[in-house]
């Protein structure tokens, strides 16, 4: 017993991941961790989608559901789950099988490497990247086995389609990503790095967020990657291939209840692992808003201060809309539970005020935040662009952002060995 | 029992033999020309393992470097391996090995 | 890290390998061979993690399990007829190919027997942190012609590969 507990503490004090130190116990704790976070991502996503996109076409969303729709994502996912499971009398029952197996494995497999904060991530590789960028690599072939499974033509094309738009920006991903590997190399000891915390930390030995290095070259890099990742997770607007106008649901026509409820996670669990690339290569990953620039003691308090007035704020938006309710007897158990959501929230922030608990959580909660950011971006994406015709998402793939990331990775070796010759000879 | 236990290169090369094996049964015995091409496949992935195995025994990274290359080859011959199927699959209708005799005399 | 359990995932990796290689060559549908191929090759990555080879581990990855096999699956998608399914799968030399097959195992095993006495027995312990650094210095240093050779081969098969398919030259 003693030498379990021992066992627990013995990293507690540790500076490496729990992969790194061979920890199983805590590696377990936080695939756990980061899994059940990763769920309930994608559920307020969920919500977060309806509620933003309906605000923006200047209409309310999902009202009815909870207190302002906010059970809704549970009344989807119960049907969903209590759906008829139907597979097309031809398909190829092993093929369709696997297909909502390998795309929900690729997601999810990404986030074994992404880190949260210094030493915050389940394992850290010295190929961090390179595995995130081949696994998720890797849900292409889901996409090209569902539309071949269902054995009829709308998901042909659609799987086709998308397939070949994700190898496509794949393409482009992959430059953008060597230009800021590039600059990992900048750093006094001359070697670059793969390895995702190392990468934050070079942002951080080199005083600056690659989106800003060199400028305009960091920004263009960055702007590459963010177009790269929308096309690669067939977001709007890219959707082409699983537009309802166009072709039905494209490679998910044919998939109905749990197994299409698997290819929503895995979508949306990728958009989070392609921000959470971007973030961690060119935003600064988990540091905070000018770590070398504002140090000192009041800056770090007041930057430690931040994550609890977040959570306030939102339990003030939440009991703003309690008063604002109808007081009419039925809404009266809507109203309590808003109330109570909103104290759920306002005793999080409370808690995020307790030093002890402050000073562990600012790395995730910065990189969270970042995360989250990208995320509206994804939804304001949604919300306020056409959609591309299929041939003109090829051309600008192939034509504009591939010839645009050879570019800006000539330009920034070129300039980052000018640096190195002229400045620190 | 000791020596299945350990784990030494020659564990590694036996694997890689097998493979190979596997892959030159495949390449000669059937008959669709895709499967051919992906037993193909399974013989350079057995070369790349025996690379990689005799480079973490001598040290160094001579063999990884060479099975980089080896799967840079491979990409860009399966690449033109399928063109030339599908050149030929528009003209004949089949993927019948045996049916690419246009030459014989 | 220090390695754990070696046996146990080397014999679970390289019975996953041979099974799925066995699947790949005896498939009547070559849609289940590519998806038999993919295990392989993805059993083949983590094989070259425990050989202490991270960088060509992801590699593999990325190009073969990621590019290579999408590609197989299109091109399968594009040509498969169902006919070809239900027609005798073995080719007409079939015989000469199982006994040429069984000489070159038994050379296979002839020589391992024989030269089992030359292996050094001991693995030289290779640090891991620097792998991508190593393979760097050695691919843009001594084997530099061979990397641009390299990239002039892919271009040459793609400009082959795109002038093949075309429809009219």
């Amino acid at each position: 017993m003693g030498a379990i507990i021992q066992y627990v503490q013995s990293y507690l004090s540790s500076d490496k991941t729990p992969g790194a130190a061979g920890n199983m116990f805590w590696a377990l704790v936080y695939i756990m961790l980061v899994f059940g976070g990763l769920s309930v991502a994608v559920i307020a996503m969920n919500w977060l989608e309806r509620k933003i996109l309906a605000h923006m076409q200047v209409r309310l969303g999902p009202m009815r559901v909870g207190p302002h729709g906010l059970l809704q994502p549970i009344a989807d996912a119960i049907k969903l789950l209590l759906k008829e499971d139907i597979m097309p009398a031809e398909a190829d029952g092993f093929v369709f099988w696997m297909a909502p197996l390998i795309v929900v494995l690729a997601a999810f497999t990404v986030f074994v490497v992404v880190p949260f904060g210094t030493t915050h991530a389940i394992t850290d590789m010295n190929i961090g990247i390179l595995f995130m960028l081949g696994v998720s690599s890797l849900s292409v072939l889901g996409i090209v086995m569902a539309g071949w499974a269902s054995n009829s033509h709308y998901p042909l094309m659609g799987a086709l389609r998308s397939s070949a738009q994700m190898v496509s920006y794949e393409v482009a991903m992959g430059l953008a990503v060597v230009s800021a590997i590039l600059m990992t190399s900048l750093n006094a000891t001359g070697t670059g790095t793969l390895s995702m915390i190392g990468i934050v930390q070079a942002q951080q030995a080199q005083h600056e967020w690659f989106i800003f290095k060199f400028f305009p070259l960091g920004l263009i890099a960055f702007f590459i990657f963010a177009v790269a990742m929308v096309a690669e997770t067939n977001r709007a607007p890219f959707d082409l291939a699983e537009a309802e106008s166009e072709l039905t649901a494209g490679f998910h026509t044919e998939y109905s209840g749990f197994r299409w409820s698997l290819f929503f996670l895995a979508e949306y669990s990728a958009m989070i692992a392609v921000s959470s690339i971007a973030v961690t290569l060119w935003l600064g990953g988990w540091l905070r808003p000018f770590p070398n620039m504002l140090n000192g003691n009041p800056w770090d308090q007041i930057f430690s201060f931040v994550p609890g007035v977040t959570f306030l704020f939102f339990a003030a938006i939440c009991f703003y809309n309690t008063v604002r309710m109808p007081k009419h007897p039925l809404f009266r158990i809507q109203t309590i539970g808003l109330a109570g959501f909103g104290a759920v929230l306002g005793l999080i922030g409370v808690i995020l005020f307790v030093p002890a608990v402050s000073t562990r959580i600012q790395d995730i909660f910065w990189f969270s935040a970042k995360v989250a950011g990208f995320m509206y971006l994804y939804i304001w994406y949604r919300g306020t662009f056409p959609r591309y015709r299929f041939d003109q998402l090829m051309q600008m793939g192939w034509k504009v952002l591939l010839p645009l990331g050879l570019g800006v990775l000539i330009l920034t070796a070129s300039v980052a060995l000018l640096q190195q010759k002229l400045w620190h000879p | 029992m000791e020596s299945v236990l350990h784990i030494t290169t020659l564990h590694y090369l036996v694997l890689g033999a097998a493979l190979f094996l596997l892959g030159v049964i495949g390449v000669l015995t059937r008959r669709n020309v895709v499967i051919v091409l992906m037993s193909i496949e399974l013989i350079l992935n057995a070369v790349n393992l025996n690379l990689v195995a005799f480079s973490r025994l001598w040290g160094g990274v001579h063999g990884q470097v060479f099975a980089i290359f080896v799967i840079t080859d491979a990409a860009a011959e399966a690449a033109v391996g399928l063109g030339i199927l599908i050149a030929f699959f528009r003209n004949k209708e089949t993927v019948n090995i045996d049916e690419v005799n246009l030459l014989k005399w | 890290m220090a390695p754990v359990a070696t046996p146990f995932f080397f014999y679970l990796l390289a019975g996953i390998m041979l099974i799925g290689g066995i699947l790949v060559i005896t498939r009547k549908n070559p849609v289940h061979s590519a998806l038999a191929l993919i295990v392989t090759l993805l059993s083949q990555a983590s094989i070259y993690l425990m050989l202490y080879a991270p960088f060509v581990a992801g590699v593999q990855i990325i190009l073969y399990a990621g590019g290579i096999m999408v590609l197989f699956l299109f091109v399968i998608m594009l040509v498969s007829i169902e006919r070809s399914m239900k027609e005798r799968q073995l080719n007409s030399q079939w015989v000469a190919g199982i006994i040429a097959a069984t000489a070159l195992g038994g050379l296979f095993i002839a020589v391992y027997m024989k030269g089992t006495s030359i292996l050094p027995d001991h693995a030289l312990s290779v640090v891991e942190d620097n792998n991508t650094q190593e393979v760097a210095k050695l691919l843009y240093g001594q084997y530099m012609f061979a990397f641009e050779i390299a990239s002039l081969l892919l271009l040459v098969a793609i400009i082959g590969a795109v002038v093949m398919a075309k429809k009219r030259i």
